[in-house]
């Protein structure tokens, strides 16, 4: 691969670029992160990243990174395995605080509020910035009681009448309802691979969260059930805000509205999905999209 | 080379396929599989012929002690004899002594009338006080009663006591043996269902020897073992497994539990001795200071056995409840407990039965004192199933080697209801996936 000199679409390239895949193979060594080409940024942010980098010991997982998560959008992130993207996505709930040894530095804000700050406790946190895991992890426990967990321990219902609604709301909501209604005690885990994951993100917004956080959710499903998920996150849309990290660059085409490319713990690009997948300005942007790696 | 050698060897057999060459091997492998299985089997038919083995001796040894003989005597409560308010002051000796001067008239003499006196244990007179004490109409009438026979005459019915052979060597003598074979003539002899045994405390005579007090004594100790080793080992497990930073102290502290859980049990009395009973000033030989000893010999068994279970909780259960904004300790109580839960109450069930059949540091706390008396608590003296097997089996009576027998069957039995309720437990908990 002749990443020598590598062409850019932008003259905000770092000089470190040249460098190539060696050099940036042990990332968090000296060199520089990659500056990101394209637009991070936008008017009115969710959440915002700024300067994020991750590290795991003494090794730097992801670096440098400055992203925004717009209202009512599904930002994807996609990247070679091991690029950093669910390390970052982990960031953003701050997941990352139960794996020993991992430390992040930079700052990221949910409205306007850093979340990494002392003060803000992680319980409230991880109510309003909900995740989907990649492999569906219902709780042993019935249908109703996995969807009611959430609402119960932050106190959110009144009575049970309020906690069956809210049950209700999360499963039509996760167009789940129809096909589990006869059955909610029935443990969660009987259910199969996709109405599990479809169970896993009623659990999710059944706390109403401003921020769904979604690391590979179809990766362990069927086509027909990844379709259901994808139509799914397509209407949550209009009530969240969606982050979803993916291996499969049509999913990342079909569902989101921007797309962020990740590459051995740098953001390298970030834009309008139609554009990135059409007409992306970096070289290692091009080179995944077009298949030529990863 | 080696490359060489094998590109020879394949165009040495040019004309065999990859199918042949393949076969050619085929039957090999499958002998060696087949003597692998043999092996295993040979090796699962070796501990089992040792278990049926173990089984089978003891108890064909100690069933008989299930069964007792006793004597039927013709007692009558002499009004004269109970002269004052206290029932007790009695002579039920005499009373038994005479019953047996009725049925045998014949016997004469000081030296014969003791032998005949032998035959009845000294516990009958216990038993027509008891009698007496039930029912004080008795006084004044003739009943028949069902006293326990001496223990040489127990082993006599139950063939394990000879009548051969020279009389000065034999337990039992010629005349006796006479009246034993007039009395089972008479119907006047029989073995029943030995309730005496269990219910009865530890005695230098056989026939009156029970576990029962034993029992309580194993009882009164595993209560304050399970109450105690239970709570702490699980909280220190959840403590250490989910809380507990990683740091050198914890690593220390895991190593040293990893130590303990092997200590010889003998150095867990020593240390229940100079600590309990030497610097707390507890009494001796009782249940509360051998419960205590065997809490510490117990609590590594069961923090080791309950971070086995908490580890094995897969950690998307975990981040799924972290994800919804459970805090770690609705995590570890909702989540991770529940799923835990079995693996422990096993490793639990497990160590207490370690601890049931454990008898060296017992041994240390003074748990080996000959106890007569049925422990009603936990301060009062008390000796331990374990123990008493080794007291019996030191005694040198020889009606006693089928009551440690008998003993041990029945602490086999506790072993075997703990280990079997461990299984059923788990099974009932598991949560399928």
């Amino acid at each position: 691969m002749e990443l020598t000199s590598p062409q850019v679409g932008t003259s905000t390239q770092s000089t470190m670029e040249g460098s190539g895949f060696a050099a940036s193979q042990q990332a968090g060594g000296q060199s520089a992160p990659r500056q990101t080409v394209g637009d991070p940024f936008v008017a009115n942010p969710r959440m915002t990243a700024r300067d994020v980098a991750v590290y795991y010991g003494e090794k730097c997982a992801i670096r440098g990174i400055s992203i925004d998560v717009g209202c009512n959008e599904v930002l994807a992130m996609i990247g070679p395995s091991g690029c950093g993207k669910s390390t970052f996505l982990r960031c953003l709930n701050r997941m990352n605080d139960t794996v020993p040894g991992c430390r992040v530095t930079g700052e990221i804000r949910l409205d306007e509020e850093d979340i990494y700050a002392p003060s803000v406790d992680v319980v409230p946190l991880r109510a309003r910035v909900g995740m989907v895991f990649q492999k569906p992890n219902p709780f042993p426990k019935s249908i109703f009681d996995n969807v009611a967990y959430g609402p119960k321990i932050h106190g959110l219902i009144r009575d049970k009448a309020d906690l069956e609604e809210v049950v209700e709301t999360s499963l039509s909501k996760a167009g789940l309802w129809e096909e589990v209604k006869d059955r909610l005690h029935e443990p969660g885990t009987g259910l199969s691979g996709g109405q599990q994951q479809r169970l896993c993100i009623a659990r999710a917004i059944a706390v109403s969260p401003e921020v769904i956080l979604m690391d590979e959710p179809c990766s362990a499903l069927d086509p027909i059930a990844t379709a259901k998920i994808e139509e799914l996150i397509a209407e949550l849309r209009t009530q969240y805000s969606i982050v979803i990290v993916t291996h499969a660059m049509q999913q990342a085409s079909r569902v989101s509205q921007r797309t962020a490319y990740f590459h051995l713990g740098d953001l390298i690009e970030v834009g309008p999905t139609e554009r990135i997948f059409t007409n992306p300005r970096h070289r290692l942007t091009e080179d995944y999209i077009t298949g030529r790696f990863g | 080379m080696n490359s060489d050698n094998q590109t020879t060897a394949c165009c040495a057999s040019p004309g065999l396929s990859l199918s042949e060459r393949i076969g050619r091997d085929l039957p090999r492998r499958y002998r060696n599989e087949q003597r692998f299985q043999r092996l295993g089997l040979a090796a699962i038919i070796i501990a089992l012929s040792f278990l049926v083995f173990l089984f089978g001796s003891i108890i064909s040894s100690g069933y008989s002690a299930f069964r007792q003989t006793y004597v039927q005597l013709t007692v009558t409560f002499d009004k004269e004899a109970f002269t004052s308010e206290n029932l007790a002051a009695a002579d039920y000796a005499g009373m038994v002594k005479g019953s047996l001067r009725t049925m045998f008239p014949a016997v004469k003499g000081r030296n014969d009338l003791k032998n005949l006196y032998k035959i009845v244990s000294p516990s009958a007179s216990f038993a027509l006080l008891e009698m007496v004490t039930r029912n004080t109409k008795l006084i004044g009438t003739t009943q028949t009663v069902w006293v326990l026979a001496d223990d040489d005459v127990d082993m006599l019915i139950k063939g394990q006591l000879s009548g051969e052979g020279d009389e000065s060597n034999r337990r039992l003598k010629d005349n006796q043996l006479a009246w034993i074979d007039q009395l089972k003539e008479q119907g006047k002899i029989e073995t029943r269902f030995n309730t005496t045994f269990f219910t009865s405390g530890d005695s230098r005579e056989p026939e009156q020897a029970g576990i029962w007090g034993a029992v309580m004594g194993s009882f009164y100790s595993l209560l304050i073992t399970l109450l105690l080793s239970f709570p702490i080992g699980v909280m220190a497990a959840i403590y250490l497994e989910e809380f507990a930073p990683d740091n050198v102290w914890t690593n220390i502290i895991e190593v040293n539990i990893n130590n303990l859980a092997a200590v010889p049990s003998i150095i867990f009395g020593l240390l229940g001795l100079a600590i309990f009973i030497n610097f707390f000033g507890m009494p001796r030989s009782t249940p509360v200071v051998g419960g205590l000893v065997l809490t510490l010999m117990t609590l590594p068994v069961i923090i080791i056995a309950s971070r086995a279970s908490l580890k094995s909780v897969p950690p998307s259960i975990r981040e799924a409840a972290l994800g919804v904004g459970a805090s770690q300790m609705q995590t570890v109580v909702h989540h991770v407990l529940p799923l835990a839960l079995p693996g422990m109450l096993t490793g639990t069930i497990i160590g207490m039965a370690r601890a049931l059949g454990d008898t060296a540091p017992l041994l240390m706390i003074g748990m080996i004192a000959f106890i007569v008396d049925i422990p009603g608590g936990f301060t009062d003296p008390a000796t331990a199933l374990p123990v008493q097997i080794f007291l019996w089996a030191d005694s040198p009576e020889r009606a006693f080697t089928e009551k440690t027998s008998a003993a041990i069957i029945v602490l086999l039995a506790f072993l075997i209801f703990m280990n079997a309720s461990a299984v059923i437990l788990r099974k009932k908990f598991e949560i399928k996936w």
